[in-house]
């Protein structure tokens, strides 16, 4: 029932993206995250900009979806350069007034955590786009693999993990459900200042957690129901398959690391 | 007393192409009990939605009484719909979030604007109604038990005084006693001059209660007609999933070994007919 799209909502395809194993995708993603860190210049900024554009393309999920689920965040990206621009100091200044400057160092820094904001954004909606929520989690759970040997609970942490991220969707018809309920009772969402609009989320806060809570146990009582043991080793009914195309796609994003390194450090 | 009236109403969700209802025309009198009957996914739930202006039509003119409200309708108009009706949703306990039952008997009437007193008699009016007792009033409604629970989700609806009462399977999940006594007690609504609309999937419940039926199949009106009619249809039982309630079952069973039967919509009815053929008296 639900009518909004959500921010990293999984659009499901056939693209060349979509059959990438979930690992690659998800080692990609990191490294490219990374690298975004590294760019400094017009030609990195371009180079990494260019690469994101292509693999967006090859996802095949038109632009304009990736708009929709990048757009909620607009506003908070747009504070932060906002407050980039205002209050940082540094270089020639602009434009002064009462606690605000505008300087040179501020207008480069916000353009920079711009751009940094937006790409990184938006190669983790290319992944959660791309990749079923569920598909993550286990290439999250496979990545976090090696941290057992310092005893921390890998299985534990992803199945909660999974859980989380099967009941969202859930949870989510559950709140427009109780919404209803009580917009049928009178409740008027869409009125009132910001206060009087927060303590009207009580009515459906409230029967929101009782239901979670009602869900949870009920869950856990299924689970053990059906003999879950937290401490056995875990089988997947969900294999995942390295191909040749997983090592391509790695190799390629090697090349870009190294064009957009050289860039920084050696030219 | 308002007239429920939809023209042409079409709705569709804005996430998906298809169309969740096409084309409704249906009139439900005042003070009738109607039924909604349909699979899972009929399109059932999107009308009721429409008719409390939870949703907003695409197409075509709904009207509860003087309130008419089309697709250009705006938020206001829709809440205008709501002061005629009341919607009991599936699982209406799920609702409850006030720390007292009287606090959240008194949500919608408040939202209401009503005066302070105003609120507290419409209160004690609906727990009355639903035959909870008065000394439930200050504990919290997550103590009780689930029928309960049901009643005080009830009561909070009943206690804005709607005149179009609209449950979405009110009995699912409850055991029998509760069940039966829900029932009469909507029943009850429905003497005191409420318009019902139930949706249920208990073909007895319609057929003992219901004097209109409306029979949704892939978001489109089937027909509406009366009980006895549609259980009189089985083709169109049968091609929209339904089942007969077992009192009509088994007068058909009987007409066909040669017992010559009136139509009959309920086990009481039933009883009644054969009991003098069988020389039983008739109580």
């Amino acid at each position: 029932m639900t009518n909004a799209i959500v921010f990293g909502s999984y659009v499901p395809g056939d693209s060349r993206l979509h059959r990438l194993d979930p690992r690659a995708k998800l080692l990609l993603c990191i490294a490219y995250v990374i690298l975004v860190f590294f760019a400094n210049s017009w030609a990195t900024c371009l180079l990494l900009v260019a690469a994101l554009l292509v693999t967006m393309v090859m996802s095949r999920v038109s632009f304009r979806l990736y708009w929709r689920g990048i757009r909620p965040l607009a506003w908070i990206i747009l504070l932060t350069v906002a407050f980039q621009v205002l209050f940082s100091t540094g270089g020639p200044v602009y434009w002064r007034w009462w606690l605000f400057t505008v300087t040179r160092d501020g207008l480069v820094n916000s353009l920079i955590i711009f751009f940094r904001f937006m790409v990184i954004v938006t190669a983790s909606t290319v992944l959660t786009a791309t990749t079923p929520t569920l598909r993550i989690a286990d290439a999250l759970s496979w990545l976090m693999q090696p941290l057992k040997a310092i005893k921390v609970p890998v299985n534990q942490i992803t199945l909660m993990i999974s859980i989380a991220l099967r009941f969202i969707p859930t949870i989510m018809d559950e709140a427009v459900k109780i919404a209803n309920a009580q917009r049928s009772r009178g409740m008027n969402l869409d009125e009132g200042g910001l206060i009087r609009r927060l303590t009207r989320m009580v009515p459906i806060l409230i029967p929101l957690f009782v239901d979670s809570f009602k869900r949870a146990e009920e869950l856990a009582t299924a689970m053990e129901a059906r003999g879950y043991d937290p401490a056995a080793p875990r089988t997947h009914y969900r294999q995942l398959h390295w191909y040749r195309r997983d090592t391509v796609s790695l190799l390629l994003l090697l090349a870009l690391a190294v064009a957009v390194l050289t860039l920084r450090f050696v030219i | 007393m308002p007239e429920i009236k939809l023209n042409n109403v079409a709705f569709a969700y804005s996430n998906s192409k298809q169309r969740a209802l096409t084309e409704v025309n249906l009139t439900i009198p005042a003070g009738s009990y109607t039924a909604l009957v349909g699979h899972t996914g009929s399109g059932k739930s999107t009308l009721v939605s429409l008719i409390d202006g939870l949703l907003k039509p695409t197409a075509g003119q709904i009207t509860v009484g003087k309130q008419t409200v089309d697709a250009s309708a705006r938020r206001q108009d829709l809440a205008k719909l709501r002061q005629h009706v009341g919607f009991v949703f599936q699982f209406p306990e799920q609702q409850l979030f006030a720390e007292t039952v009287a606090k959240d008997i008194a949500f919608g009437p408040e939202n209401l604007g009503w005066g302070q007193e105003r609120v507290a008699t419409a209160v004690q009016e609906a727990l009355n109604a639903v035959g909870l007792p008065a000394d439930l009033a200050e504990r919290s409604p997550f103590m009780l038990s689930g029928g309960q629970m049901r009643r005080v989700a009830i009561a909070g609806v009943l206690a804005m005084q709607p005149e179009v009462l609209i449950l979405d399977e009110p009995t699912a999940g409850l055991d029998a006693k509760s069940t039966e006594q829900l029932l009469n007690l909507i029943a009850t609504f429905h003497q005191e001059g409420r318009t019902i609309i139930l949706i249920t999937h208990q073909m007895e419940q319609v057929a003992r209660y219901a004097d209109q039926v409306v029979v949704m199949n892939h978001g489109q009106l089937v027909t509406a007609t009366t009980p006895a009619q549609l259980f009189a249809d089985s083709q169109l039982m049968a091609a929209n999933q339904l089942n007969r309630p077992a009192a009509v079952q088994i007068a058909h069973q009987l007409r066909k070994r040669g017992v010559d039967l009136q139509a009959v919509l309920t086990l009481d009815q039933l009883a009644k007919t054969l009991a003098p053929r069988l020389k039983g008296g008739t109580d």
